[in-house]
Formats: C-alpha cells, structure tokens, sequence
C-alpha cells in the first residue's frame, strides 16, 4: 500500500509540472510586454525596467522557466511586487480563512446533498424526486454572489441572526468563528450541494435495480437499512469521485463567497493581486490551489480500495 | 462507400418520432415526453427574443443618467426600481440579456471548435496522446474561474478578451470528451473497414468519428454556455470582466453591491434574470441529454 501511494504521488510530478509551465506561460502567452502589463498604464519606462530586471523577464525564455521550476521546487514562490513579501508567506495567511469556508461549505454539501440524492433515486418518478432534481438544477444555474446577497438580506439585514460580513479567526473561538462562516458556506454549498444530488441520484439508481436489494427488500429489511448499507455502500464511488472533480467548482465559488463576505482568505488575495497586477502571487496562487486539486483527487485515488475492496492496486 | 456511418442526431431525432400522425399530435406528444426540453426551450426562446428586441419593450436609455431620481424603488413607473445615478434597472436589464446570450453562445462555439479539433487529432496520433492529455490534466487542476481570473489580469477587459479568458479553461473538457470517444471508435470495426479499404486518417476523422459526437458535443456545448454566462458575471462582480460602461448582468450587480441594504432591486432584478436564464440552458442541456441518449 505504502509503495502505492508513493507510486501514485509520483506520477502526480508531470501534472504538476505542466502546471508549473502553464501558469508561468500565462504571462508570456498574453500580447504585449509583460513588464508593461504589470507597471500599469501610468508607470515611466524606469519603473518598467526594474520590474523587468526584478522578474528576470530580460533573459531568454527558457531561462526563465529553469529558474522559476527550480524556486518552485525548493518551496519559493517569489515576493509579491506589491508588498514585497514572499508570495509563501502571503498564501500561509490567508490559508485559514478559506479552508475553514471550503470544509464547512463541504461538510454542508456532503450532509444534505447525498440523503436528497439517496431519497430522490429511492421514489423515483414521484414529486419528490422531481422537487429534488429542480433543486439541484437550480442550485447550479444560480450565481453564487446573488445568492449570497440574498441570504445576507434575509438573515443578516432584515433578521438580524448571523453578521452581515467579516472574519473571526479561530484561535478567538470556534463559535465567533463558525458565526462567521455559516452565511458563507452556506452560500458556497449549494452549487457543491446540488452535484452531489444528482450524482448520488444517478449512482443509486443503477444500484437500486440489482437483483440483491430487490432481495433485500422483499425479506422485509427496513428500507433505511437497505438504502444505506446496502445500496448506498455500492453507489458512493462515483458520488466520491464528483466530490473530488467539484472540489475546483468550490473553490472558484470560494473566490467569489470570499468577495461577497469580505472573508480574508485566497480569493481575495487573488483578486487584490489582479487589481493591483502583482503577478508573483496570482502564479502562487494557481500553483497551490492546482497543487491541493490534484492532491484531493490523488487520496480519492487511494479511498476508491477502501470503498470498494475489489479494487487493488 | 457501403459502410455505414454511426447514427446522426437527425437519425435520433426521428427514431423517437411517434407513429401517430398529424403535427398538432406529434407536438403534444413531443412534450409529454420531454418536459424538460421544451420548457427550457421555450424559456429560452423567450429570453433571446427578449434580447434581440431589448428596444421594443417599453425599454429607455439603459445609460440614461436622472440624477433626482436615484434610488428609486420598484414601482408602476420603475418597473425595477433604478439604480445610484437614476438609471431604470429594468431598461438595463433587459439590455444586459444581450452581453450574457453573446458571451455563452460565443465560448460555448469556440470551445467546442477548437476542443473537438484538438482532441480528435490527439485521439487519433499516439504519439502525441499522452503529453497532450498531461497538459489538459495540468490545464483542468487550476480552477476555471482562477485560471479566467489571472487571464483577464493580463488582458484588457473587453467583451472579446472575456470570451477568449472564457474558452481557455473550457478547451481540456472537451478535449478530454472527443478524445475519449475517438479512442473507442478507433476499434470500431467500420473504422478499421474504412482503413482496409484505403481511406486516410483526416477523411475518417470527419466521416465516421466525427458524426457519432454530435450528439455528446451539442450537449456538452449548452452545459458550457450555462457556466459561460455565470462566470463572465462572477468576472464582472470581481471587477476583472466586462468594460463596467457595458450594462451587462454582472456589471449591474457589480455596481449594486455598494447598496446592498438601500436599494436590494438592484441586485436582485439582474441576478433573477441570469439564474433563470442559466437555469433555462441547463434545462435544455438535460433534456436533450434524455432525448439523444447521451451518457
């Protein structure tokens, strides 16, 4: 097992490299001249040199592209044009804010998505499952920004039970802080939410029509029993694999609950560092964000043995 | 040629014709069987009409500034209410229709050329399959909305560099359906009767392959277009989207945010029209996926 999941992380090493080219390349695929770009429209041509010099874009291309993989590498992102600090530094500050909003938002997801799927497939055809299948459509069709205001006005201005925006990080409690991020998560689930319905839907249907669950329910099972031991143990392989593959729909969502909630995390770090052009971070960013994707999908990968026991590596 | 090609869409669309006779019979049958499609289709019918003829609907000037009349809330004569600078959100939001409609049909064509061309070349040379599909693994791990996101920091905000920002991020999902599709074909016995009999690569491309995705792709292309229009506005709302001088749906949430707790119309009017419309696409999307059979 153990030289299988060493096996598995490495051949995440090519995934991550071309995502280490492609969001280098990004700048120099654009038109126009990077340095330029970056000093901004109102920038003399001084000011451009050294951000040319600064970011090493004087030297061949390939050049550049040795020395930012091998700062990867070694864990350095470079500094952050703005504030001068090392884009490392910046990312680790505001990791909390977002992995707190991603699991809860998961947590959320996972908690309401996969019984709505379960009861949906279990009455197909019947009302239920139709008012759980719009759901799901809607949930998805909605901008997440809109619906967050929405819940912002309902339960922040007009009722007053959850503050409107802001962040409390957790070493000042774990209540201040879930207040917090409760209207957030919220907000951010609901697209996660309605994926994991539907696919928990399809996957139990399949599995409700084999033969062993008509046997089970026929020798009198209590349905709960059966739905979930039986028929859901079976379905959950897909319905993990979409919590993998979501995982970059919630954290885009993320960047934009971020905004919406004024929540101190990766998206506003990365829309701050767009504004202001400060393209060290935005590459660190993407290469972490890309970084703990592929990661996700590797330990799903590996969980995928432990659902279902005829997989081997 | 006496090999038959894989079934076309039209094929599909018939073979779930009725027996019965008649147009009017055939049209309620049509929706008896196909809820889904038909409402979103006519809802979107509505909308692009909407769009279209954005002038003819008791619309003004989506631009037109009326200082002494900000703020105003929905009423008989602000159907919507009007926004910080007395502009009718109503006349803006019909006029946003056709920024939102033009950027989802646009990505969603210009994905699907490039995506169906990339993919069927790298489905097709082995050669190149397995570097391609690391780089479209590597494109698909960065979050589309970041990957648009750090594009349009480099590009200048124009409704064209939106959609290509767009596109970029949808390509490697495309690729990776077409690729997939040409790799099971490629052992299809009529493609290896194709090539017995002589035929190139490029012609089998076009005549056996590429017929047996239209269905999948016209599918995959409403999904890309639903998820077009809610990022361009995601874009818009960051302030790295549309020019803010466009009333696109975006735009004007974007500028709304500021009165949240005055003036709630604002947002709420623009973003009801884009969950609805999305939600319209998404719709057509499913149905068509029941109706050709699409996995």
């Amino acid at each position: 097992m153990l030289q299988q999941i060493l096996r598995r992380l490495m051949a995440t090493i090519p995934v991550m490299g071309v995502v280490a080219i492609a969001v280098f390349a990004l700048l120099h695929v654009t038109p126009g001249d990077p340095a330029v770009i970056i000093a901004g429209d109102y920038a003399t041509p001084d000011e451009v040199a050294k951000i040319r010099s600064k970011l090493g874009l004087d030297r061949p291309f390939l050049v550049q592209v040795g020395i930012w993989l091998g700062q990867v590498v070694r864990g350095d992102l470079g500094t952050s044009i703005f504030s001068g600090l090392p884009v490392s530094t910046l990312i680790a500050q505001r990791a909390e804010a977002t992995t707190g909003l991603a699991i809860l938002a998961l947590l959320i997801s996972v908690a309401v998505g996969v019984p709505l799927g379960v009861v949906a497939a279990w009455r197909q055809g019947s009302w239920t499952d139709r008012v759980v299948m719009l759901f799901a459509v809607s949930g998805f069709s909605m901008p997440v920004f809109w619906l967050g205001f929405i819940l912002v006005y309902v339960f922040a201005l007009s009722l007053g039970w959850l503050p409107v925006q802001g962040y409390v990080p957790l070493k000042e409690g774990l209540w201040p802080f879930l207040r917090h991020l409760i209207l957030p998560a919220c907000t951010l689930s609901v697209v996660y939410l309605a994926l994991i319905a539907r696919m928990t839907r399809a996957s139990m249907l399949g599995v409700l029509s084999e033969d062993y669950i008509r046997t089970a329910f026929a020798k009198g099972l209590e349905p709960r029993g059966v739905l979930v031991r039986h028929a859901l143990k079976n379905a959950s392989l897909p319905v993990v694999t979409i919590i993998g593959i979501g995982f970059a729909l919630l954290i885009g969502g993320a960047v934009v609950t971020e905004s919406v909630f004024a929540l101190p995390g990766l998206g506003r770090l990365t829309v701050d560092a767009i504004v202001r052009r400060d393209y060290p971070v935005i590459q660190g960013v993407l290469l972490i964000v890309a970084g703990v994707y592929v990661l996700i999908n590797l330990v799903i990968d590996l969980l995928y043995a432990v659902l279902d026991p005829r997989i081997r590596y | 040629m006496a090999i038959r090609s894989p079934a076309s869409t039209a094929d599909l669309l018939l073979a779930g014709a009725p027996a019965e006779h008649g147009a009017l019979a055939q049209a309620r049958r049509f929706l008896v069987r196909n809820p889904t499609l038909v409402v979103g289709l006519l809802a979107l019918v509505a909308v692009v009409a909407g769009g279209a003829l954005a002038p003819v609907w008791w619309t003004g000037d989506p631009q037109a500034l009326r200082p002494a009349e900000r703020l105003r809330p929905p009423s008989a004569e602000w159907w919507f209410g009007s926004d910080q600078y007395g502009r009718d959100i109503y006349t803006r939001t019909i006029y946003g229709t056709r920024v939102s409609l033009v950027v989802g049909a646009s990505v969603a064509v210009t994905s699907l050329l490039f995506g169906t061309a990339l993919g069927l070349v790298i489905g097709f040379y082995r050669r190149l399959d397995a570097v391609m599909m690391r780089v479209m693994d590597g494109l698909m791990a960065i979050p589309a909305i970041l990957l648009a996101l750090a594009l349009m920091a480099l590009l200048r905000g124009s409704v064209r560099n939106v959609i290509i920002a767009l596109v970029i991020p949808e390509i490697p999902r495309v690729v990776r359906l077409v690729r997939a599709s040409v790799l099971s074909l490629r052992e299809h016995l009529m493609v290896e009767g194709a090539r017995a009999l002589g035929v190139g690569t490029p012609r089998i491309l076009v005549r056996y392959v590429l017929p047996a995705l239209v269905a999948p792709l016209i599918v995959q292309g409403t999904y890309i277009c639903a998820s077009a229009m809610l990022v361009e506005a995601y874009l818009s709302f960051l302030g790295a989207g549309t020019p803010p001088h466009i009333p696109s749906w975006g735009n004007i949430m974007a500028e709304g945010r500021a009165y949240v707790q005055l003036a709630f119309w604002i947002i709420l009017f623009p973003g009801l029209f884009l969950a609805a419309t999305v939600l319209a696409i998404n719709m057509v999307g499913d149905g068509l996926r029941d109706l050709l059979k699409v996995r």
